[in-house]
């Protein structure tokens, strides 16, 4: 498993665009922002929580769609799926996630601070944002690998992948921009929407992949 | 170790592409698998390596404590190489060993087999599609599995190639390995056996059409 773990990194690193196409239209979601809702500070401070949360959740669906079609085009899928009973599918996908998360997803994550200082969200309000996209994104990219199994036969799954997952990441969003958002605002609790966000990473850290996993062996032909 | 086949039958799309293929191989023994384009080998490799579902008939295979099924006793080269462009092809290699598990050649050791020692540090995508076939079929002696099942395994491969390769298989059957191997061009083996797939379907093509159960196919 470190192995294909590190094999994912290493093709992430090497083809590069990934993460900065993702972290590129996040800008850019963030940048246009202000344009749109005009020069209101206090309003702005008040939607940055959750427009970085709209933001990130939209990149990270980027590059989503190649999460097994890259493996299914050159043949390797079919050994993945060979090796089951060495290495459980759902096993093989919860790394490929991991990794797809780490090169793809946690870049979202490390420019979030820089992108809330343009939408005046104050220090406090950034740190939660970050920390909550932290430890929500995660769950996102273990949702979008059912969308990518279930699409991977298709030619160009990439907005189905969208399509099926988004409905699927409201309550992630919901508590995330919840939990970064009571951080600023005095009376609302941080840690109830923040331990909730956590609980759905680690329940569809598990689901994600074993439907995926389904999803995958349903696809071979 | 014993790989059987029997009544099998494939089929794509929900049409009828083989039907009632049986063949048994033994510890040590090869089957080459010929026949037209669209006669099934392809398919009826893939259902033999659990990647597809049989329509009808069963594979069996009785292995021993490591290779339990066939699935996990089998090394399956498609048409497609399964190398990712991006990394060198001894990267590939070394993946492939680790993930797979009960290593053989370390990287350096097979690609010096196939003839590709001095361009392991190359990128695979530098390669050319003989090259390419040659680094995968590296792959079939990075790490251990008694069954081979190979799909046009020579396809792009130069005369030189070929030999090496014949060689390969010459050893792994020697070792008591079994070989499935699916191809129009000779494989320089002796004493395979042949199994012909798809000739009656070629005499009655309207036969195909219906969906009815066709192609006989009998192991020589």
């Amino acid at each position: 498993m470190l192995a294909l773990f590190l094999r994912e990194i290493r093709l992430g690193v090497r083809a590069g665009s990934g993460a900065m196409t993702g972290v590129l239209f996040f800008l850019a979601v963030v940048a246009v922002m202000p344009f749109g809702v005009g020069p209101d500070l206090n309003l702005l401070a008040r939607i940055g929580p959750a427009i970085l949360w709209i933001g990130a959740l939209l990149a990270s669906l980027l590059g989503l769609d190649r999460l097994f079609q890259a493996d299914r085009d050159d043949g390797s899928l079919d050994l993945l799926l060979m090796a089951e009973d060495r290495h459980m599918v759902a096993l093989t996908v919860f790394t490929k996630c991991l990794a797809h998360w780490a090169i793809a997803v946690l870049p979202l994550v490390v420019v979030t601070p820089l992108l809330g200082i343009f939408m005046n969200v104050p220090p406090l309000g950034i740190a939660a944002a970050t920390l909550t996209l932290f430890v929500g994104t995660p769950a996102i990219t273990f949702i979008g690998a059912v969308g990518a199994a279930l699409t991977v036969a298709l030619p160009r799954g990439g907005l189905l992948v969208s399509v099926i997952i988004l409905p699927l990441t409201i309550p992630v969003l919901i508590f995330g921009v919840a939990a970064s958002r009571a951080a600023v605002a005095e009376p609302d609790p941080f840690l109830p929407p923040f331990l909730i966000l956590a609980a759905l990473t680690l329940f569809f850290s598990v689901i994600g992949p074993v439907a995926a996993a389904l999803a995958l062996r349903g696809a071979a032909d | 170790m014993r790989l059987a086949v029997e009544n099998l039958s494939g089929e794509r799309g929900g049409e009828a592409v083989f039907s009632d293929i049986s063949f048994a191989l033994d510890a040590g023994q090869a089957l080459l698998v010929t026949g037209p384009n669209g006669a099934g080998k392809s398919t009826m490799l893939r259902i033999v390596a659990g990647l597809l579902p049989a329509a009808e008939g069963r594979v069996a295979f009785s292995g021993s404590g490591e290779f339990p099924d066939i699935r996990a006793a089998s090394h399956y080269l498609g048409h497609l190489n399964a190398m990712k462009t991006a990394l060198s092809v001894e990267e590939n290699l070394a993946f492939w060993r680790d993930f797979l598990g009960s290593p053989r050649l370390s990287p350096r050791d097979a690609l010096d087999m196939v003839g590709l020692g001095e361009i392991g540090h190359l990128p695979f995508g530098y390669l050319s599609t003989g090259q390419r076939r040659r680094a995968s079929i590296a792959r079939l002696i990075v790490s251990y599995r008694p069954v081979w099942l190979l799909d046009e395994p020579t396809a792009g491969l130069d005369r030189a190639s070929e030999d090496r390769f014949a060689q390969l298989m010459r050893g792994h059957l020697a070792e008591g390995g079994i070989i499935v191997a699916a191809t129009h061009l000779p494989l320089g083996l002796e004493g395979t056996r042949e199994l012909r797939m798809g000739e009656e379907m070629l005499g009655a093509p309207g036969e195909r059409a219906k969906g009815r159960g066709v192609s006989g196919g009998s192991a020589i």
